[in-house]
């Protein structure tokens, strides 16, 4: 008699912790090619909220850590990834229809974007900052800071991929976040989750929230402890206004990342092309500091 | 007053296997052992092992492996991948991390806790740091817009016996992440945690050839630098064979980096927080029993404190713990060759015979092994030998100053100009002191501080190039066009 398989709970990833949503509610996943997958947690205005508690409570350690020490975070995300290739290889294949070869370079590209972070937290300060020559005795230097709690709404169609090139730039520099993961595809966002519980990534810096993004979109965009919102999964997203978010961002000036937009129409980037620095400018904040010289 | 003995606390050899004798690591493998010669541990004159003496066929050997493989599959990888091969290497540094501090103290004689705590985190910091720039290049503004910066191609590299794995991460790490290939030698006295290094490069499955790794005394690094077929040279050691080197190069198409001696001014003022200055002056001349290019070796003190000051330093020295390496409570451990222990020496005599005070606190120093207590010169002018050369041991020369002017004319009145100390609460006059003083690296209020992101080099007959940061690639690529092979067509 074959064995029947121990399938796993799909929950949101919170502080850390591994809730289900406190609205109780949850929706069937299915596969590209329409199969049942998995019931994901239905992530509500509440559980957004519990994110951004959770986010702004890690975010002075978390911006506080070294540089260096949150390189190693990073880089170990990348290590504890590529030991669940397996995991994600079949997640990506059933959620985004594709063969497990394909499957597999998409994971492979995944794990190789972290690594491209990783070795970014430590240099976001030499290719950013400067010292800035002012016309006279004073010591006048420039630096990047992290901006603070970033909302990001992750892109629908690619649900790994697509999914770190979003989060982990945010964190390399310093922010914590709160991602609302691709509505169709959650599965890989929960996985990930569990990788970054392993990873030495303190609890809260980064949660996730399986969720309707129509639904939590504009809470998420109208939270007053949110510095920055990156837009980036209303292409493709049911229902999402994203003149609408961007302008319920106005409420306390965040920061916004718009999405990419072709013929009027938000569209998902191309992630297997080379990341550039945009990801990490978009949250922070440049610091300046004078101090006179003299005797 | 009763005094409280400090129980031995001594760190297990046992982690670490010495092999009888050593070859070269060329292409990817260990030769056979061939014209050996001992390395010894400096604590006890005990042999660790017998290395060998590369000669000119050997280099031969060696940078034709390097340039086959910048040729090769090294040539060919993506920075991304580059990268990895270094994120591998750090992680395995990380992982062995023991058993290089206690080969590492056996073989130079700095105590444990430093190459525990200090020497092999760093290096292993230093290729973390490396391997993020491997595929960011384009974004460390190496190149004018629409150029591309390249690796220079075989690179060779030398190294002192002062910090052997560190100065090896110094030199290997950047070359890697910049894709060029390298043949390093260390020093004739230290080469044991450089053939352990080869190790690692075999466990991160490092492409043969990229890393190569030649044993010998001055004669090999002389046959290195000067074979035909390197493109770039990395040299830290002395300022006379760093000025060899430049006479070498002269006129051929050959790069160099020189990472050379120092004599550093400390400068206190009479506003600085004493007990912290105290502090940072001890790490500043003590840490590696002063065997370290950027030592705090000139103590420039304000006139008005310098009783106090040196009644403290007094005080202080007398805490110092020298003794046997191995244990975890030694400050301060051997001096690293009976040379460089002759050196010291034959320095503090001419500056006791040309006028300086000589004073060190009661210890008892090992009767095996070789070995200097800590020592301070006061009443030492500036014409004095103990003021101008480098003694390159644990010995603090002092001098006063009565105005900030003073304090950067004596400062700067050096041929060196590696690095200076500056201790005053006050902060504009820190940025002041840094403006004037003619030092790659200024330390305020702190002193002996190293990172990898942070550039380290020196002014005048300090030698010339940047190591670490952002800066530290420059020297690593060129933006000229591709030449086939070789340097010197």
């Amino acid at each position: 008699m074959s064995r029947l398989d121990v399938r796993k709970t799909y929950k949101l990833y919170i502080g850390g912790k591994f809730p289900r949503s406190e609205s109780g509610r949850s929706y069937a996943v299915q596969s590209a090619s329409g199969e049942f997958l998995a019931n994901a947690s239905m992530g509500s205005r509440k559980d957004v909220r519990d994110a951004v508690v959770a986010a702004r409570a890690a975010f002075g350690g978390w911006a506080a850590a070294t540089p260096y020490n949150r390189g190693q975070v990073l880089y170990r995300v990348a290590e504890v990834l590529e030991g669940r290739r397996a995991q994600f290889v079949d997640e990506v294949a059933a959620g985004e229809g594709l063969t497990a070869r394909a499957a597999a370079g998409v994971v492979d590209a995944a794990v190789d974007r972290v690594v491209w972070y990783a070795g970014w937290t430590d240099k976001i300060a030499q290719v950013l900052g400067n010292l800035n020559p002012v016309a006279g005795p004073y010591f006048n230097v420039s630096a990047p800071e992290p901006t603070g709690v970033v909302g990001v709404l992750a892109p629908q169609a690619s649900s790994l991929l697509g999914l770190v090139s979003v989060v982990a730039p945010v964190i390399a520099s310093g922010n914590t976040v709160v991602v609302v993961s691709s509505a169709a595809r959650p599965l890989p966002a929960v996985t990930l989750g569990e990788v970054l519980a392993t990873s030495d990534v303190p609890g809260g810096v980064v949660n996730i929230v399986t969720a309707q993004t129509a639904e939590v979109a504009t809470w998420l965009a109208a939270h007053r402890d949110v510095n920055a919102i990156d837009l980036t999964g209303v292409a493709g997203a049911e229902g999402v206004d994203w003149a609408g978010l961007e302008a319920e961002a106005a409420g306390n000036l965040k920061r916004v990342l718009r999405p990419q937009v072709a013929n009027g129409e938000p569209v998902e980037p191309d992630w297997t092309a080379a990341p550039g620095l945009e990801r990490i400018r978009a949250f922070v904040e440049t610091k300046t500091v004078w101090h006179p010289k003299g005797l | 007053m009763p005094t409280f003995d400090y129980a031995p606390a001594p760190e297990s050899r046992s982690v670490v296997t010495i092999a009888p004798t050593y070859g070269f690591f060329i292409d990817g493998a260990f030769t056979r052992p061939k014209a050996t010669f001992a390395t010894l541990n400096p604590a006890d004159e005990s042999v660790l092992a017998e290395v060998s003496q590369a000669g000119p066929r050997d280099v031969d050997k060696a940078v034709a492996a390097a340039r086959r493989a910048f040729e090769g599959e090294w040539g060919r990888l993506s920075g991304a991948e580059r990268g990895k091969y270094l994120f591998r290497i750090a992680r395995i540094l990380q992982e062995r991390a023991r058993e290089f501090a206690v080969l590492e103290t056996l073989d130079n004689g700095k105590p444990i806790k430093e190459t525990r705590d200090f020497d092999v985190p760093t290096a292993a910091a230093h290729f973390f740091y490396h391997a993020g720039w491997a595929d960011k290049l384009e974004y460390a503004g190496l190149s004018a817009p629409g150029t591309t910066a390249r690796p220079h191609g075989v690179v060779a590299q030398v190294i002192p016996w002062n910090f052997p794995l560190l100065m090896l991460a110094w030199k290997i790490a950047p070359a890697l992440a910049t894709g060029n290939t390298v043949v390093l030698k260390p020093a004739e006295s230290t080469p044991l945690s450089a053939l352990l290094f080869a190790e690692v490069c075999q466990q991160a499955d490092l492409p043969p050839g990229v890393v190569n790794i030649i044993t010998g005394d001055g004669r090999t690094g002389q046959a290195l630098v000067e074979h035909p077929d390197v493109d770039k040279i990395a040299f830290t050691g002395s300022t006379e064979v760093g000025k060899t080197i430049a006479r070498a190069i002269a006129g051929t198409a050959k790069k160099a980096t020189l990472e050379l001696g120092g004599k550093a001014a400390n400068v206190v003022f009479d506003d600085a927080p004493i007990d912290q200055a105290v502090e940072g002056i001890v790490g500043g001349i003590f840490f590696n029993q002063g065997q370290v290019c950027c030592a705090g070796s000139r103590l420039l003190v304000q006139e008005n404190v310098h009783d106090e000051v040196v009644a403290k330093l007094k005080r202080r020295l007398q805490t110092l713990r020298v003794g046997d390496p191995m244990d975890k409570n030694s400050d301060l451990g051997a001096i690293n060759s009976r040379e460089q222990l002759d050196r010291i020496t034959t320095l503090v005599d001419a500056g006791v015979a040309e006028g300086a005070e000589r004073w060190s606190p009661e210890c008892t120093l090992p009767t095996k092994g070789y070995w200097y207590p800590p020592t301070l010169l006061t009443g030492v002018a500036q014409t004095h030998r103990v003021a101008t050369e480098e003694i390159f041991g644990p010995v603090l020369s002092v001098l006063t100053f009565r105005t900030p002017q003073e304090a950067v004319a004596k400062a700067n009145n050096t041929a060196y100009g590696l690095s200076a100390g500056v201790w005053t609460e006050k902060g504009s006059r820190i940025l002041w002191m840094a403006d004037q003083l003619r030092a790659g690296v200024v330390w305020a209020n702190t002193f002996n501080r190293f990172d990898p992101t942070s550039p380290f080099g020196g002014y005048k007959e300090s030698g010339y190039g940047r190591e670490g940061g952002r800066h530290g690639l420059e020297a690593y690529v060129t933006t000229t066009p591709a030449t086939p092979t070789g340097a010197t067509r």
